[in-house]
């Protein structure tokens, strides 16, 4: 059984601003319902009282010292991008 | 000269017998006339190789070698590399000609080593064949229909076609493990916070390791000698010291105890694949290793486990590809989303495009707890089933892959059998673990690597158990009929 | 909150359109406000990268590769915003999470190169704190304080300059933001301010941020909502974004008020939303284009680890904290003797009470000290619309005044001249003190006997009349001659002795 249908695949896609052809939304629908169904497979786990593990490693964030180390490479960084005016980057107009 | 490795290369080298840049055209004349079968390489690098190699040989004549004077290497295309297009196999990134290096080239570039190109992968490194490539599927040296595995093909069909004397590659499911096994090369994916992740492009960041893709281990030793290390600009990165990764490569396996999980020889793994492992770890017995069966019993969990965890990281991590500061942007956007929605949209492939949307669903109002939360917990107790069996034995073996290598097209429609591929690799990112893939033999004609697991920055115990099996052994020596 | 509060404050918004009323239906209704209050933290270097913070760079010069969000770049945390953060939480008594853990919170916008912006959700670095805000009858209220978290800032967006375009500046990316939360304890918009201005107040005594809110270092978001009076859920709530300025905080939140009530009132419902306030118009407005689809996906960063600090580092941060407005406050009370009132408002702008501090203690004299910036100080920076550390005389240069004062050099009213001419720029370097323009102009008070008496023989000399007159009773009258021979000395005669000399002239 599908877990989700066109409309939500459709809704995920625009959270993700995830161009999707129209005509391949089924194939969408089918493939993300089979690894859904495939990632239940957790569910009858008891993990009751288990740490969630967000990283391999028990280590812990190493402060950095505060401290100026970059200069100004605006040129450099720029040198590629898409659109530039001024040394700002360019978007079609953001309405707030 | 191409069928020689590293250690080889630089005894050459030292001796005088040929130089780097003479070494360097040899490759560069291969990549030339046998890449276009192969399409490993998404661009090679003449000039900056020529002219690397100058300057290396300047620098052994000046008394100043560093560990990899001269040698030619590939780079994954996943590393930003100075100057020159890093892609990682997708089209959102074609157009990006990185400013700056990352941690790894800077170290190679320190120790004289020399740039051949950049290798093809799986887009993003999201894929177990190398089909996902915007540049094309690379095709297997061992068999031209055959796949090399993924997400690091084109690195590990390089140097199983002898284009390059070994490569780098990443592995954040297996992608450094299941293509060397493919293609019947050595491969190496270090502890988690091993190697420096600093300008490699993150894929699912929990998971993503960086190693050497060797013909040996003696090899990846040498390499790995150059890559570990800390970096203050990686936070995941540990500040431990690191140890010469040749010095134990000759101990004695006398005593060894080596760990065979019962799940990793059950249903789904293939008949002949089974046979190679099982005599690979006789070898072992020879050389005085004791083998006792152990069992991970929550293995089964690492593949649904990983295809929550990853997505979800890799549709965060690769939000940042919007089309407004690099990469590919859309024609003409009508407004800010279309902007966003047809850049990407239009850059992205259908795997990654797929992954982004598994990822952006679990981490949604409502089922963040459901799937991320409860996959972090999973994943505590994989690795927790690790902890208790690295109690027992020293080492873990089993096969890198449940088969060897499939052909091109035969699994694209099928995304779910695709991940199964990674089935006996995963479990190994999840935990932190250092894991190799190393030659073992040959099922239907294809090469089968032998996987070997350690605990936690043990990657000298796995480079010493699998240089003594290469010493036993000549199944790393092997080249593809048509390369050699 | 009576209702007397709440009707006085809505009468403020009621001086333009009159709607008498209104204000015996608008007591049925009790406002509450949340306030979360951004605060930029005085680093030299961004919460994540080495690039520079300062402000007003050419655009995009401060935008390193990490800032940028470059494919393969990493963050690493910047030690100095943990323990700027932590003696925030301290100064508002709250518990400190020795294990703090930095999320991803994931929306595409262009000023966010990652299209997500590191904070802190599930476990943020400051609990549960509070903070006292005094109110206009002079009593005070407990605010709570929800969290406070670090978080990165965003860039800008420039919508002038280009047709159909905006053009994105990621300096200010990166800069390290805490983002303090309060609980929904106000009951008006004056108590916001009040509440704000004390948050403002505590940060700049701990010196973890310049405050400036011109420059966006200090900004303020403001959640709103009514309900009828006694009733404990709360009503639907409107954000009203990033308002930089405690005036415009009074106003946006009075007139949303006000919208509020007119819909309730009208027998509507308050749409959940965020607005914008503008200031030109007075009024807010819908920001729906950024609500469109605001599931946030938090999750653990990954490319960070959690910040754990120890029980000994957070006691040394305690214990190494600077005094707080309202250990300052009591100290000038108990020990230099200062009225409540003057204390309070010396202490509040952490720069006044520095200055006063340093003219206090070279005149020993909290009094007039406390007088002088109250008054004349405080008056020439309002009328000038300047912080008080913009204030062009320094304390300094007060002092050498004030001095001049004790020591009768000059009068009361001459000093008010001199610090007006320091004020408005006469004289520069060296040339601006006290003495030197006494000196230069003659302001040297006249205490010579010999001198003032001969003014007032002229004085006297010159108006019969008024003599007469005073002489026939009129003692008002000695105000008069007073002001006469003040001018004729052009200020100068010391006051208390004209009047002493006048007396023995008038009426020997």
């Amino acid at each position: 059984m599908s877990k989700l249908d066109k409309s939500d695949v459709e809704k995920i896609a625009f959270l993700a601003r995830l161009g999707v052809d129209k005509q391949d939304i089924p194939e969408y629908v089918t493939n993300l319902s089979n690894i859904l169904d495939m990632v239940e497979q957790l569910d009858s786990v008891d993990t009751e009282g288990v740490k969630p593990m967000a990283h391999p490693l028990d280590a812990v964030q190493r402060l950095r010292a505060d401290e100026v180390t970059e200069v100004n490479d605006r040129e450099n960084l720029q040198a590629h991008a898409p659109e530039t005016a001024d040394g700002l980057y360019l978007v079609p107009k953001v309405i707030d | 000269m191409y069928n020689k490795t590293i250690a080889e290369l630089s005894a050459g080298l030292k001796a005088g017998e040929f130089s780097s840049v003479e070494l360097t055209q040899t490759y560069l004349d291969r990549i030339k006339t046998l890449n276009e079968q192969l399409n490993c390489f998404i661009t090679v690098t003449p000039e900056i190789a020529l002219e690397q190699a100058k300057e290396a040989d300047a620098q052994r004549a000046s008394g100043h070698a560093g560990l990899l004077n001269g040698i030619p290497l590939s780079q994954k295309d996943i590393f930003c590399t100075k100057g020159v297009k890093t892609s990682c196999g997708s089209k959102m990134l074609e157009p990006f000609i990185s400013p700056y290096d990352a941690t790894t080239i800077t170290k190679f570039n320190d120790s004289g080593a020399v740039m051949l190109g950049k290798t093809n992968m799986d887009e993003f490194a999201m894929g177990s064949s190398n089909e996902t490539s915007w540049y094309g599927p690379v095709k297997n040296p061992w068999n031209l229909d055959a796949v090399p595995g993924g997400s690091s093909g084109g690195s590990a069909a390089a140097v199983a076609a002898r284009l390059t004397p070994a490569a780098t590659g990443t592995d954040t499911g297996g992608s450094i493990r299941q293509p060397a096994s493919f293609c019947g090369i050595t491969g190496l994916k270090p502890t988690y916070g091993r190697v420096s992740r600093y300008g490699m492009i993150a894929f699912a960041s929990s998971l993503d390791q960086a190693g050497p893709m060797t013909r040996t281990a003696e090899d990846a030793a040498l390499m790995l000698n150059v890559m570990a290390g800390f970096d203050q600009r990686d936070s995941t990165s540990i500040d431990r010291a690191v140890p010469d990764y040749s010095t134990d490569l000759n101990d004695s396996l006398d005593g060894l105890k080596i760990g065979l999980p019962k799940e990793f020889f059950a249903e789904g793994l293939d008949d002949e694949v089974a046979k190679v492992i099982e005599s690979a770890v006789k070898e072992y017995e020879k050389m005085g290793a004791v083998i006792k069966e152990i069992s991970l019993p929550t293995s089964h969990l690492a593949v649904p486990t990983y295809y929550i965890i990853a997505p979800s990281e890799c549709s965060s991590n690769l939000s940042r590809m919007d089309g407004v500061r690099y990469g590919y942007r859309c024609d003409d956007p009508k407004d800010l989303n279309d902007l966003y929605i047809r850049s990407r949209g239009e850059g992205f492939g259908t795997e990654v495009k797929r992954r982004i949307l598994v990822g952006t669903y679990a981490l949604s109002e409502g089922f963040y707890d459901a799937y991320y939360v409860k996959a972090q917990k999973t994943r505590r107790l994989i690795s927790n089933d690790f902890n208790r069996a690295f109690e027992q034995v020293d080492v873990i073996m089993g096969p890198a892959a449940p088969s060897t290598a499939f052909n091109i097209g035969e699994l694209t429609d099928d995304p779910i059998t695709m991940y199964l591929s990674d089935i006996y690799t995963i479990a190994v990112n999840l935990a932190g673990l250092p894991g190799m893939s190393i030659p073992a033999g040959f099922a239907n004609n294809m090469p089968v690597g032998l996987q070997l697991i350690g605990k936690h920055f043990a990657e000298s115990k796995l480079l010493n158990a699998a240089h003594q099996f290469q010493k036993q052994t000549d199944w790393h020596l092997k080249t593809p009929d048509l390369f050699k | 909150m009576s209702a007397e509060q709440l009707r006085s404050l809505l009468q403020n918004s009621f001086t333009e359109k009159e709607k008498p009323e209104g204000l015996t239906i608008i007591m049925q209704w009790e406002v509450v406000i949340g306030l979360e209050i951004h605060v930029q933290l005085s680093t030299k270097s961004k919460i994540f990268s080495g690039a520079s913070t300062a402000y007003g760079a050419e655009p995009n010069t401060q935008a390193c590769t990490v800032d940028l969000g470059l494919p393969g770049v990493l963050p690493v945390f910047n030690g100095e915003a943990l323990y700027k953060s932590v003696m925030f939480g301290l100064a508002v008594g709250a518990q400190i999470n020795e294990r703090s853990v930095f999320d991803r919170k994931n929306y595409f916008y262009p000023d966010s190169p990652k299209a997500y912006q590191i904070s802190q959700l599930y476990y943020p670095i400051v609990g549960e704190g509070h903070i006292d805000i005094d109110l206009e009858d002079g009593s005070q209220k407990r605010i709570g304080v929800t969290r406070a978290h670090m978080e990165e800032d965003a860039g800008k967006s420039l919508h002038e300059n280009f047709q159909n375009q905006t053009g994105i500046d990621l300096n200010r990316a990166g800069t390290p933001l805490l983002e303090i939360v309060s609980e929904p304890d106000m009951r008006s918009a004056k108590e916001a301010v009040a509440y704000m201005r004390k948050i403002h107040s505590i940060v700049r005594y701990l010196g973890i941020s310049d405050g400036n809110m011109q420059e966006g270092s200090f900004r303020c978001d403001a959640n709103v909502s009514l309900r009828p009076k006694g009733q404990e859920e709360l009503g639907l709530r409107a954000e009203l974004k990033n308002i930089n300025s405690f005036r415009f905080v009074e106003k946006a939140i009075n007139v949303e008020i006000e919208r509020q009530m007119d819909i309730l009132e009208g027998g509507g419902t308050v749409i959940q939303e965020t607005r914008l306030y503008d200031s030109e118009k007075n009024e807010t407005r819908s920001m729906r284009s950024k609500e469109e689809a605001n599931d946030y996906r938090y999750f653990p960063d990954p490319d960070l680890l959690p910040i754990v600090i120890s029980v000994e580092e957070i006691e040394a941060i305690k214990q190494a904290l600077p005094e707080l407005p309202d250990a300052r406050c009591s100290r000038y009370i108990e020990q230099l003797g200062l009225s409540e009132k003057d204390a309070k408002a010396l202490t509040v702008d952490r720069d006044m009470a520095e200055y006063f501090e340093q003219v206090q203690q070279s005149i020993s004299d909290a009094k007039m000290a406390a007088n002088w910036l109250l008054g004349d100080v405080s008056a020439m920076n309002n009328k000038n619309g300047l912080e008080f550390k913009d204030c062009p005389v320094n304390a300094q240069q007060l002092t050498g005044l004030l001095k001049r004062i004790k020591d009768n050099t000059i009068s009361g009213k001459i000093a008010k001249e001199i610090f007006e001419a320091i004020y408005s720029g006469e004289g520069t370097g060296d040339e601006a003190d006290a003495d030197t323009i006494i000196e230069k102009k003659g302001l040297k008070q006249i205490t010579d006997t010999v001198a003032i008496e001969a003014i007032i023989d002229e004085v006297i000399n010159n108006n019969p009349g008024q003599v007469a007159e005073f002489l026939s009773g009129k003692d008002k009258l000695v105000g008069f001659f007073v002001g006469q021979v003040m001018k004729a000395s052009k200020g100068k005669a010391n006051p208390g002795q004209v009047n002493q000399l006048l007396m023995k002239k008038l009426k020997p």
